[in-house]
């Protein structure tokens, strides 16, 4: 008998571990759902965890209002099978109660108006752990993130003034306002969601896989054709065979064009990628330190 | 997860420390650029700042650049992580500035780390910061240390000059609770050594960098000799299905657990047996560090968080006067016989510092026994009377049952890290 772990066993112990902490240690957290497959893999892991008990705590899905309706399908139907509670905090309803303006001009997008919807639903539900499926190897900024990430009252990060961390010894204590953001998957690689998914055979929106779409070329990726986009000039609708490697807000959420129709072929296409996944998020674009400066906002 | 997976891969956690000018940067821009770890598009946006900057060359150093702050002095501020794999193993590097004030950053580091990376100037040698990062390597208990002698470039790649530092190196190391060290002659601007063998060292017969991180023996790095496991917390399904059902879930800190144990459960002192080791993938006949599980007990006995189940025939200290080495982590200073939370393993309980038996020189190793007073990133050695026992064992012994932290009631900030002398 072999006593060693091999690295998605790991990985996978190491996030049990963190949510297991969460539980014990807030009395109201949630798991932040998107229905991308980094917060369908801490779902995931989150039953595990808790096994044969449900899990714990509600999902909270913050509604930028711009979804594929294959995420809500897919978000709906999960919630039911796990028998989970479902929270949403509505980016629309903040812009109705004029909590926040709509962005305007040509690359307008209502992501950065998130971070205040999931502040104030972070408030109003008295949560004070946030779970959300963040990476550090995602952006550089992350890459400084701790898996219990201190927040103050104002859900700000303050990346200079991080608590240390130190083994596997999490300290979520904090005072009444104050939250915590955990990251269970803080450890694991783009590669490794992927073949976690692939070995554990873990369901994801069919967007995740080659299909055929009508799509725009935009921002150096193929944006996808929905009621919330506006041709501009010189843009012009094409079908493609696409899939999506991260997902997102429908308006700024680029696909690439694959053949990879089975987890098997996207685990090879992942292996052979030479561009980061967040490479066709408009939203990391805007500048050098664009993700930084959401972050200490209060941003995912 | 199924074991047949294909994905036959350990997990390699290193550490690398360094000042401005030793490379550190450069060493693992170099390490991830050379085993194809680099997008187009990160590579693309670091051409673009080297041109900026003037530079005819793309500065490999660049890709580890996190923070604004960092970008614009120059320096690392805090621990970043940062990922890569080669088709042998995955690596979590977790790299910690080198500058004095940041002791408590390197300690963070080391504290997960199997693996310690050492960077020395052929041209300086040993110098204080090598000792300082080499003593913290030895505190931390990591089980592997790598020293690599850089900027062999600039001695035209002199075996004298590398010998010289090996030597060096060695007997400053006989000092420190060190067991595994190896050496590797490298220029990370050349990338000689690195991945690629280096044509200008044949004198050198050792693998490179990345063959040594590659081909380490990590097998034993775990403790599984002795059966430790802090329940985290109870799972407590109240389904028709599962009605009567208690699980005590955890993360196993040592040992290797089977159905049928028989087992003892601390502080209460119950004895019983392991009557399941749950998942989610059904009952599992045997279990050991650092799995996650769940198990079930064959008596109805009271445990809850905190509490840890242990091998009846090995059993860990239990005692409310811990001593240990404790490397300070605040900008306030301790106050005189305050009161802190420590928390150990999954155990809390409040705890005050007793005595500072003294203070580390951590450049010279030097016992400081005339100041006693504490201040941030000093490391010393201490008593302290905790409300409840723990129950531990020696950080040599077990880096989990062995290491503690210490919570300011105040401020709730992270303190001290604790790691627990026999």
């Amino acid at each position: 008998m072999n006593y060693n772990l091999k690295h998605l066993q790991e990985l996978e112990a190491e996030a049990i571990y963190v949510l297991r902490e969460v539980y014990a240690q807030f009395q109201n957290p949630v798991i932040l759902f998107s229905g991308g497959k980094d917060s369908i893999v801490v779902t995931h892991l989150a039953r595990k965890a808790f096994h044969p008990a449900k899990i714990p705590f509600p999902l909270m899905h913050i509604d930028t209002g711009h979804n594929f309706p294959e995420t809500i399908d897919f978000r709906d139907n999960l919630i039911d099978s796990i028998g989970a509670k479902l929270l949403v905090g509505s980016v629309q309803e903040s812009i109705n109660n004029g909590r926040v303006q709509e962005e305007k001009g040509i690359n307008a997008s209502r992501n950065a108006l998130q971070t205040t919807t999931l502040l104030d639903a972070i408030e109003g539900y008295n949560i004070d752990a946030a779970i959300g499926g963040a990476r550090r190897d995602e952006e550089k900024a992350r890459a400084k993130e701790r898996f219990f990430s201190h927040r103050d009252d104002f859900g700000q990060w303050d990346p200079k003034n991080q608590r240390p961390e130190l083994w596997n010894i999490f300290n979520g204590r904090h005072s009444m306002g104050e939250h915590f953001r955990v990251f269970p998957i803080s450890n694991w690689t783009e590669m490794d969601v992927w073949q976690y998914i692939l070995a554990e055979n873990i369901a994801i929106p069919s967007l995740y896989i080659a299909h055929q779409r009508d799509v725009i070329w935009r921002n150096n990726t193929w944006i996808p054709v929905s009621e919330h986009i506006e041709l501009r000039e010189g843009e012009k609708v094409e079908n493609k065979q696409i899939r999506f490697r991260t997902l997102g807000d429908i308006t700024i959420t680029g696909g690439i064009e694959s053949d990879a129709d089975t987890l098997e072929k996207i685990v090879e296409e992942v292996a052979a990628a030479r561009q980061t996944e967040r490479g066709n998020r408009a939203d990391d674009k805007r500048s050098e330190t664009s993700m930084e400066d959401r972050k200490r906002q209060g941003y995912f | 997860m199924s074991s047949n997976s294909y994905l036959d891969m350990e997990l390699l956690r290193f550490t690398t420390a360094g000042s401005v000018d030793d490379g550190k940067s450069t060493l693992i821009g170099r390490l991830l650029f050379d085993s194809k770890s680099i997008f187009e598009d990160q590579l693309e946006a670091v051409a673009k700042t080297s041109d900026r900057k003037g530079l005819d060359h793309v500065e490999l150093a660049l890709l580890t650049d996190g923070l604004r702050d960092e970008r614009e002095q120059g320096i690392t501020i805090d621990v970043a992580y940062r990922y890569f794999a080669t088709p042998k193993r995955k690596f979590i590097i977790a790299d910690t500035p080198g500058h004095i004030q940041y002791t408590r950053n390197m300690v963070t580091g080391a504290s997960t780390a199997n693996l310690a990376l050492i960077l020395v100037d052929v041209r300086n040698g040993v110098i204080e910061q090598t000792c300082r990062h080499s003593f913290i390597a030895s505190l931390l208990q990591i089980p592997h240390i790598v020293v690599c002698i850089n900027k062999m470039d600039l001695v035209d790649y002199s075996e004298e000059a590398y010998n010289k530092v090996v030597d060096e190196f060695k007997e400053f190391s006989a000092k420190l609770d060190v067991k595994d060290v190896r050496f590797v002659p490298i220029s990370a601007l050349h990338g000689d050594n690195v991945v690629n063998e280096s044509e200008h060292t044949p004198w050198y017969k050792g693998g490179t960098l990345l063959n040594t991180l590659e081909t380490i023996h990590i097998g034993s790095d775990h403790n599984h000799i002795d059966c430790r496991f802090p329940v985290q917390t109870v799972i407590r399904p109240h389904s028709d299905e599962y009605h009567d059902y208690r699980g005590y879930a955890g993360r196993i800190a040592g040992g290797i657990y089977k159905k049928g144990d028989e087992v003892t459960v601390l502080p209460s002192g119950f004895q019983t047996k392991i009557k399941s080791i749950d998942t989610l993938d059904g009952e599992i006949e045997e279990a050991f560090a650092p799995m996650s599980v769940t198990m079930t007990l064959e008596d109805d006995i009271d445990v809850s968080r905190g509490d840890m189940i242990v091998r009846t025939n090995n059993q860990p200290e239990v005692a409310q006067d811990v001593e240990f080495m404790m490397c300070w982590l605040n900008n306030n200073p301790p106050r005189d016989r305050a009161k802190y939370i420590v928390r150990h393993t999954s155990n809390e309980a409040r705890a005050m510092i007793k005595e500072v038996n003294y203070k580390m020189d951590i450049n010279t190793l030097h016992r400081i026994e005339d100041d006693k007073t504490l201040k941030m990133n000093d490391i010393a050695r201490v008593k302290i009377r905790t409300t409840n026992p723990l129950f531990f064992d020696s950080y040599r012994r077990n880096r989990m049952t062995g290491s503690l932290i210490l919570i300011d009631e105040a401020t709730n900030e992270t303190v001290a890290a604790g790691m627990i002398i026999d």
